[in-house]
Formats: structure tokens, sequence, C-alpha cells
């Protein structure tokens, strides 16, 4: 083992930058993972300020916090700063710590784009950031009203913060097709010897996945808003029909990055639970070779199902069909997911760390937000459901267990590796327990309310909506500030606690569990050997 | 201020009262409203089925998850079975698992399908009674093409609809049951979506596409819905009211709506010169429901996405740009082309902004300028 000798090899003209040039220059994986992972957690934290103002708004009928468009404005704001912000850095984050580790690679591939793919998100960040303020300046024009959809004709009528946003979502396409360039080659080329594709840790296959389908769909997105913004300023009309073209091809090219953007989102959450949920169940994950399968299945029919977002256009009877079963049939590698990692749990000898309880979390509340997801799929009963508050419930049914909850396990599950600290069990749980109670009791009730007839995005309901939406607005609250509980739990983890020991956790296997907690600055610079016993 | 707490406590009150006493009043709904057409039924029914189907599978896995985590545990010395993953079922499961999926998906999507076409193909050599749909900022326009008359439909302030704020309109759109009626939807500007509950599907509005549905009534009542696509600043103020009733009655309706439109555009094409307060008056109520939304009835408008007309420099300028802006609206902004409105409330309407706030021009503008204008 090599690691022991790392921080002193000179022959390697290792040149350890300290201060800030150790962040802003830095082409260490570790570093890299770090500064990730802290934007993603203040991008949460803005897009949950967001988030709480809108159901604060939403707390009574009648318009009382905000104004139509800065509520708009912050459901746009709210939408964006989660997956682009948060989520998909956050999952960024955890790759660059985590990859070149359990496949006993010492870096990245590309270290200096690595560096590049980074600090283009601060810019990013600022960009979009922008883009919701330019409005409150004199000249500033109007606010985005539009949602993260962005339709036209609406968003060719917003101002020039509009403008701002297209640049901000190429500057963030930009960052994550880097990104997920470094990953491909990094997983291809750098895995140690012996370390088969089907010997590869179950999150590097996750990310693998997730960085072909980000490659896939980031540059029709990019295309999307390049064209609208040509509307915008240049006289074309893609999407003017009074100009001979189409409001829904806008639709199209969103919804063909927007649908596998999901699975970007959740890929690397599933990832993560193939290593907790071994870990604490103390035996080998099941099925291994079928969950890559599925994962694939799920990322392939994921790219062709895309206009199950857009039932209502008018498409042809034929067209709504083949969406319709294209979706359904998703349920099938989904559920295999589901199955293997409950048969991961069967038969083992189970104990329940903050990690495990989110992963236990996952596996009930995404079955719930999956089986939702088929009702949506299924054309006649979502001519009801559509656009209504029915799915605001599903999607965050999905996308906060399947992804959000995903990180949170994933954080705590490597804390104590990245720091060297084990964290507060007890603060832990507490977070947990107040977390989840408050995701459902927010989420829950807005079903009832879609199905009652209540559309998605309104500032304003009928006194009819009123029960629901006083019970979601504070399960949101609660929701919202046990985060801070989080920053706690990680602030406090950094600075000191109760020293990890390399394996961490009883149960854990592979090679990130192999060096010190935390790591020495570079690790695996001779690269380990793979024993045969992994399956 | 003090008047909004109130209303917050009474309603906390009214939540705290529900919750415990389970009311069986209660106003609220958690399920879609009861079908109002034959069609919508089998929509109901397809819910109601893939629902049932979900929660049985929720409650299976939640059975096992649960199950495995009171016995499989370390705490209770559950040794665990490193070789589960290789039993026979380790191995066959991949095949096991989605073939039973696939007979669940299969059963939902033959189910969906039969009642997919019969939503989706309206009825063909048969007759309908036409019912155009356009969604604009931030009302409804139904124009009945078979009997030439045309309801704009616009929401009611909460002082005068009171509980049914955001569900109730001026001009309801009145329909025959036991018609088959189609919709044609579209879009005068952005976006907007077509969702009545009760009639069970929801079409979008989109400028440039005319797309169909189809519905046959049958039952009398008044069906409330909502537009349900984002459609900027007021998307939550276009409620969607459905008032179905007997054919007869709809027949006088038509009647009464034909001669409230001769009565209109003889009153219009007369060669009277009408008198600047008559204009005036006329044109303030025309302008608080047609251009209040944006403009506000204050004329400060909501800057800067609704420029103010007091003080504007077109209303306060010549006649005729201000009558061009009106008539031709101005493409890629909210301001559309108000063309449609004859010459009467077009002067109306112009006469009304020259005169109104503190914009003092003194300008009379008479049906005839309009008519030269266009
Ligand atoms: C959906 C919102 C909306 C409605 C309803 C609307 N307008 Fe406008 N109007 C606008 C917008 C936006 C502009 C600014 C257009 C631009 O960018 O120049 C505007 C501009 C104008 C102007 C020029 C003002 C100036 O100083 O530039 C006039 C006059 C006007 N509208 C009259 C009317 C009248 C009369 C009606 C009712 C019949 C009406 N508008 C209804 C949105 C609306
Ligand atoms: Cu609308």
């Amino acid at each position: 083992m090599s690691y022991t000798t790392a921080i002193n090899d000179d022959a390697h003209h290792h040149h350890n930058p300290t201060g800030w040039r150790r962040w802003l220059f830095s082409t260490n994986h570790k570093d890299i993972g770090t500064l990730y992972l802290l934007f993603a957690l203040s991008m949460l934290f803005m897009g949950g300020a967001s988030a709480m103002l809108i159901r604060a708004e939403l707390f009574q009928p009648g318009i009382q916090l905000l104004d139509p468009d800065l509520y708009n404005n912050l459901v746009t704001n709210h939408a964006l700063l989660m997956i682009f912000g948060a989520v998909m850095p956050a999952a960024a984050g955890l790759a660059n710590w985590m990859i070149p580790l359990m496949i006993g690679a010492p870096d990245m591939a590309l270290p200096r784009m690595n560096n590049l793919s980074f600090w283009i998100l601060p810019a990013a960040g600022t960009m979009l950031i922008l883009s919701f303020v330019v409005p409150f300046f004199p000249g500033g024009g109007s606010q985005i009203n539009t949602g993260w959809t962005l339709y036209p004709p609406l968003s060719v009528q917003v101002g020039m913060s509009m403008d701002f946003l297209i640049f901000a979502i190429h500057l963030l396409g930009i960052s994550s097709v880097l990104a997920s360039i470094n990953i491909i080659v990094t997983l291809l080329n750098m895995r140690a010897p012996g370390m088969t594709l089907m010997k590869m840790p179950m999150f590097c296959w996750t990310w693998l996945v997730t960085a072909f389908l980000l490659i896939l769909v980031v540059p029709v997105l990019a295309g999307g808003v390049t064209m609208l913004l040509f509307d915008r300023h240049f006289g074309t009309s893609f999407f003017d029909a009074a100009g001979g073209g189409d409001p829904v091809l806008f639709q199209h090219l969103f919804w063909f990055f927007g649908h596998p953007e999901v699975y970007v989102l959740l890929l690397p959450s599933i990832g993560v639970l193939s290593h907790v949920i071994p870990t604490f169940s103390r035996k080998p994950l099941f099925g291994y070779k079928s969950m890559v399968g599925a994962m694939i299945a799920v990322a392939t029919i994921g790219m062709v199902v895309w206009a199950h977002h857009q039932y209502t256009i008018g498409m042809s009877l034929g067209a709504v069909s083949y969406f319709m079963i294209g979706t359904i049939i998703i349920s099938i590698p989904v559920g295999l997911m589901i199955f293997n990692f409950i048969a991961t749990m069967w038969r083992g000898a189970m104990t329940f760390e903050t990690p495990m309880l989110f992963a236990v979390a996952i596996i009930m509340m995404f079955t719930f937000g999956g089986l939702s997801g088929v009702m949506l799929a299924v054309v006649p009963a979502d001519m009801q459901y559509h656009d209504s508050m029915f799915v605001v419930a599903h999607f965050h049914y999905v996308l906060m267990p399947g992804a959000v909850f995903g990180l949170f396990a994933g954080v705590f599950y490597w804390l104590p590796k990245w720091t060297g600290h084990m964290y507060d069990e007890k603060l832990a749980k507490i977070f947990f327990w107040v977390n989840v109670i408050g995701f459902n009791l927010t989420f829950f009730p807005q079903h009832f309310l879609g199905l009652a007839g209540m559309p998605r995005r309104i500032i304003d309901y009928n006194v009819m909506f009123t029960e629901f939406n006083v019970v979601s607005s504070i399960g949101a609250m609660i929701f919202g500030f046990s985060h801070l509980l989080l920053l706690y739990i990680v602030i406090k983890t950094i600075r000191g606690g109760e020293k990890a020991t390399a394996q961490v956790w009883e149960g854990a296997k592979g090679l990130e569990w192999e060096v010190p907690s935390p790591p020495p600055f570079h690790t695996w610079e001779t690269p380990p050997s793979i024993k045969q016993e992994q399956q | 201020m003090c008047r909004r707490l109130t209303t917050i406590s009474r309603r906390f009150l009214l939540v705290a009262a529900i919750v415990s006493f389970q009311t069986a009043h209660a106003e609220y709904g958690i399920n879609f409203p009861p079908p109002a057409a034959d069609v919508a039924q089998e929509i109901y029914d397809i819910h109601m089925l893939t629902m049932q189907i979900a929660t049985f599978l929720l409650l299976i896995v939640f059975s096992f998850v649960i199950y495995s985590l009171y016995f499989h545990r370390k705490s209770r010395g559950y040794p665990a079975d490193q070789n589960f993953h290789n039993t026979w079922f380790g191995n066959w499961s991949w095949v096991m698992v989605p073939a039973l999926v696939l007979g669940i998906d299969l059963t939902i999507a033959s189910n969906a399908d039969t009642v997919l076409k019969k939503v989706w193909e309206v009825p063909k050599g048969e007759k309908l009674m036409d019912v155009k749909v356009t969604g604009h900022q931030w009302w409804w326009e139904f124009d009945y093409l078979d009997y030439g008359i045309k309801v704009e439909s616009r929401y009611i302030p909460e002082e005068k609809s009171g509980d049914l704020y955001l569900r109730e309109v001026d001009n309801r759109l009145v329909l025959p049951t036991g018609t088959k009626i189609r919709f044609l939807h579209t879009s005068a500007d952005v976006l907007h979506a077509f969702w009545v509950p009760e009639l069970a599907f929801k079409k979008d509005a989109i400028p440039g596409y005319v797309t169909e549905t189809w519905s046959e009534l049958n039952r009398e009542g008044v069906f409330r819905g909502q537009c349900a696509e984002l459609c900027g600043t007021w998307h939550s103020r276009m409620p969607l009211v459905v008032e179905s009733v007997p054919p007869e009655k709809f027949d006088a309706w038509v009647k009464q709506q034909q001669a409230i439109k001769v009565a209109a555009a003889e009153e219009a094409s007369s060669s009277k010169a009408w008198s600047k307060n008559e204009l005036i008056t006329k044109g303030k109520e025309l302008y608080e429901t047609k251009c209040g939304a944006c403009h506000q009835a204050s004329g400060m408008g909501l800057p800067p996405a609704f420029p103010a007309l007091n003080g504007s420099a077109i209303v306060n300028g010549p006649v005729a740009d201000h009558l061009k802006i009106v008539i031709n609206g101005k493409s890629g902004t909210a301001m559309q082309a108000w063309g449609s409105l004859n010459d009467l409330e077009i002067a109306a309407i112009v006469t009304y902004e020259r005169n109104a706030w503190d914009n003092k021009s003194g300008d009379v503008v008479q049906p005839t300028d309009v008519k030269q204008a266009r």
C-alpha cells in the first residue's frame, strides 16, 4: 500500500498549495469534491428558502406575502436552484470524492478539466441568481414567471432576466458535460488492474450511466434555449406560430432533456443506496448484474418517453399510446432495482445508523412515488392529473427520496471517511425523523389537493383548498428548518468528534474503506490489486 | 393586517375543528368530483383501478420491508445469510420480478387503452355542437360556432364572489345536456389549459394550434375548473365554469344571447355621434373588465410588466398611435390586438383612457374614427 508514503513523496513533485490557491487551482479530486459539496449545500439553502416562501404564501388563500410574478419567479428559481445547483453538484461532489477511491485510481483522469468544470459553477450560479434579482433593479424588465419549463410564448414576453437564465443554463450545461466526460474517461481507463467493469462498485456504474445520459441530453436543452434566445432577440420564429414556428417544438426539446434528467438526478443516489444497504445489512448487494442491466434499461427507455410530460398538447392517438406504454414499461427495471434493495436487506443482519434509516425511508417513499408515476403514465387519467398539485406531490416523492435523501444517506455514510470523525449519531437520527416527517407532511396532502382540482403554480386559491394547504405549509416549515440541523451536524463533524477507523462501518467493503480516514491528500498512487472475492 | 390575522386565526380554528370532529360536511375534496359524462365516468374508473393496483402493490412492498426490518436485524441476533444472492431465487429473480411487473403493466395498459380510444377520438359521422374555446391572458372566450354567439368569461373579484372566489366567472360556459359537444381549443397569446374536473379531461390551448376534445354531459349542474397551464401573472385568475342545462333551457339562452348581440351591433353601427360622457361611462366599464387585469383600474399598471396608462406618452399623444396599439396590439408582449372589439367599444375605451386619472386630453374619439383607423 502506497498511501502512507504519498504525502512526503518528493520524487513526484507534488505541490500542495495552501490558502485560497489550494482551492482555486486545485486539481485534487478530494478538494474538488469538497468544493462541489459545499457549493451544493449553499444552493440547497437558497433553493429551500424560495420553497419556504412559496409555501408561506400558500399557507392561506389570498395573496399575502408575494405578488404573482414574484411567486412565479420563486417557483422557477426553486426548481433550477435545486436541480442544477444542489442535486447535480452534490452528486458530482460524491463522484469526485469517491470514484477514484473506489476504483483505486490516484485522481480523476483529467484533473485540470475537473478544476474547470467546478469553477464554471460559481459563475453559473451567479448568473442564475442574477436572473432572479435583476428585475428588482431599475430597467431590469419583468420577472421570470414561466416556471423552470420556460415554455414559449410566455418566456418570450419575459424581460432581460430570461437572457441571464439562458446563459446560466449554458454554463451549467458546459460544466456538467465536462464533468461527465471526466467521469467516463476515469471509469473506463483508471480502474485498478483486475477490476473488470463487472467488478466495478455500483456507485461507479450508476455514474457511468448518468454521465452518458448527461452528454446525450444536455446539448439538446442548450440548443432549445439558444433557439429561444434567437426568438427573443434576433427575429427568428422557431417557436412562434405567427412566423411559421411551433411552440410545442420547445416542449419536445425541453422534455427530451427533462425526462432523462430525472434519471440523472436519481441514479447517483441509487448508487449510494447500493453501498449503504449492503453495508448495514452485512451482506453483499443482491443482484449486482441485474442492477447494472436494470440501470442501463432505465436510461435507455428513459430517453424515449419524454412526451408523457405533454399528454395534453393534442398528440395523435398512436403517439400518446406509445408514450403511455413506454412509460409504464419503465416500472419493470425500476421495480427490479427496488426488489434488489429489499432482497439485500432480506436475511441480513441489519443495524440502523442514519444512512440506513435514510435508505429504508427511500425504499418505501420512492416506491410510493414510483407508483403514483404509473398512475400519471395512464393517459386518460393523466388528462385529470396533469398540471395539478398531484403532479407536484408525485415528483417530490420521487425526487426527494430518489435524489436528495440518497445524497443525505451518502453524506452521512462517507462523512467519517472524509473528515476522519464520526458524526453525532443521535443528532443525525433526530434530523432524519424531523426531515422525513416534515417531508411527508408537506407533500402527502398535495395529492388530495390535485385530485380535488387545484392546479399547480397558482399563487391564490379558492377556500375549498385551504385545509390541505395549511397542513402542507406547516410541514414545509418543519422540513425546511430541519436542514439547519443538517448544517450543524456537518460543521460539528468537520471540526471534531470521535475518531473514525479506516473501515468506519462494521459491514463496509470496498477499496475506499482501505485508506485511512481521513484519506491523505494523495491516495492509490500505486494501484491496489483486486482480490477475487468480489462478486 | 389585523383583519388578515383574524381571518388566519379563524381558518386555524376551522382546521382544528375539522381535524378534531371529522365533520361530515367538510367542504374540501380528496378525490375527483363525480363525473358529469359517461366517458368521464370511465376515466374516473380507470383512475380508481390504477390507484387500487398501486395501493395493493405498495402494501406488498411495505409488508416485506417491515417484516425484514423486524426480523432481520442484528440486535435480534439474526445471522446474515451471505449466500442468499446465490440461491436459485437469487439467480432467477431477475427474470421472475420483471415478468410479474410486466403482467401488472399490461393489465393497466390494456384497460387504459380502451378508455383512451374513446376519449381521444371525437365521434365521426355524427352531428356535434362545436364550441371554440380560446384562452387569453387572463380570460376565456367561448365561440358557439353553430349559433354565432360569443361569450367572454372572466373571474369575479373576491368582494363580489365571496366563497366562490377563483371558482366563479361573470359569464359561464352554458352547455346542453345529452348533446355531443366538440371543443376546439386554441389560444390568442400564451399557453393555457382547459380543465373542468367533472368533464375529466384537460387540453392545452396553444397559439397556432386547434386541438379537439369532446364530451356529452349526462347531468345538469354547475361544474367548476381552472386554467391549468401557467400563463403568466394572473394564471390563478382564470376560472372555468360550465353550466349544464337541459336542451330547452339552452335554446332559450341561445336566443337571449343572439338578441343581445343584435342589439349591441345595432348600437355600434348607428351613425349617432356619442357625447363625451356617454363614451366615458361605457369606456370605464369596458376598460375595467377587459384591460384592468394588466393596466389596473387605477391606470397605474403593474410595471415593469404592464405599463401605466396614467401619464403614458401614447395615451396622451396622438389619437392615431393610441388607436393603433389598441387595435393591433404589440407582438412579443402581453399587449394583444383588441381589434375584435367593435368600433364603439374601442372608441369608448380610448376616450375613457384619454380622460381618466390624470390624463386630461379632453379628446373624444367617435366610432367613425375607429373605423378609419382600422
Ligand atoms: C394581458 C395584459 C394586457 C391587457 C389585458 C391589456 N394590455 Fe395594454 N399593454 C400591455 C403591455 C405588456 C403593454 C406594453 C407593450 C410594450 O412593451 O410596449 C401594453 C401597452 C398598452 C398601451 C401603450 C402604453 C404605453 O405607454 O406604451 C396602451 C395604450 C394599452 N396597452 C391599452 C390597452 C387597452 C385599451 C386594453 C384593453 C382593451 C389593454 N391595453 C389590455 C398588456 C396588456
Ligand atoms: Cu391561463
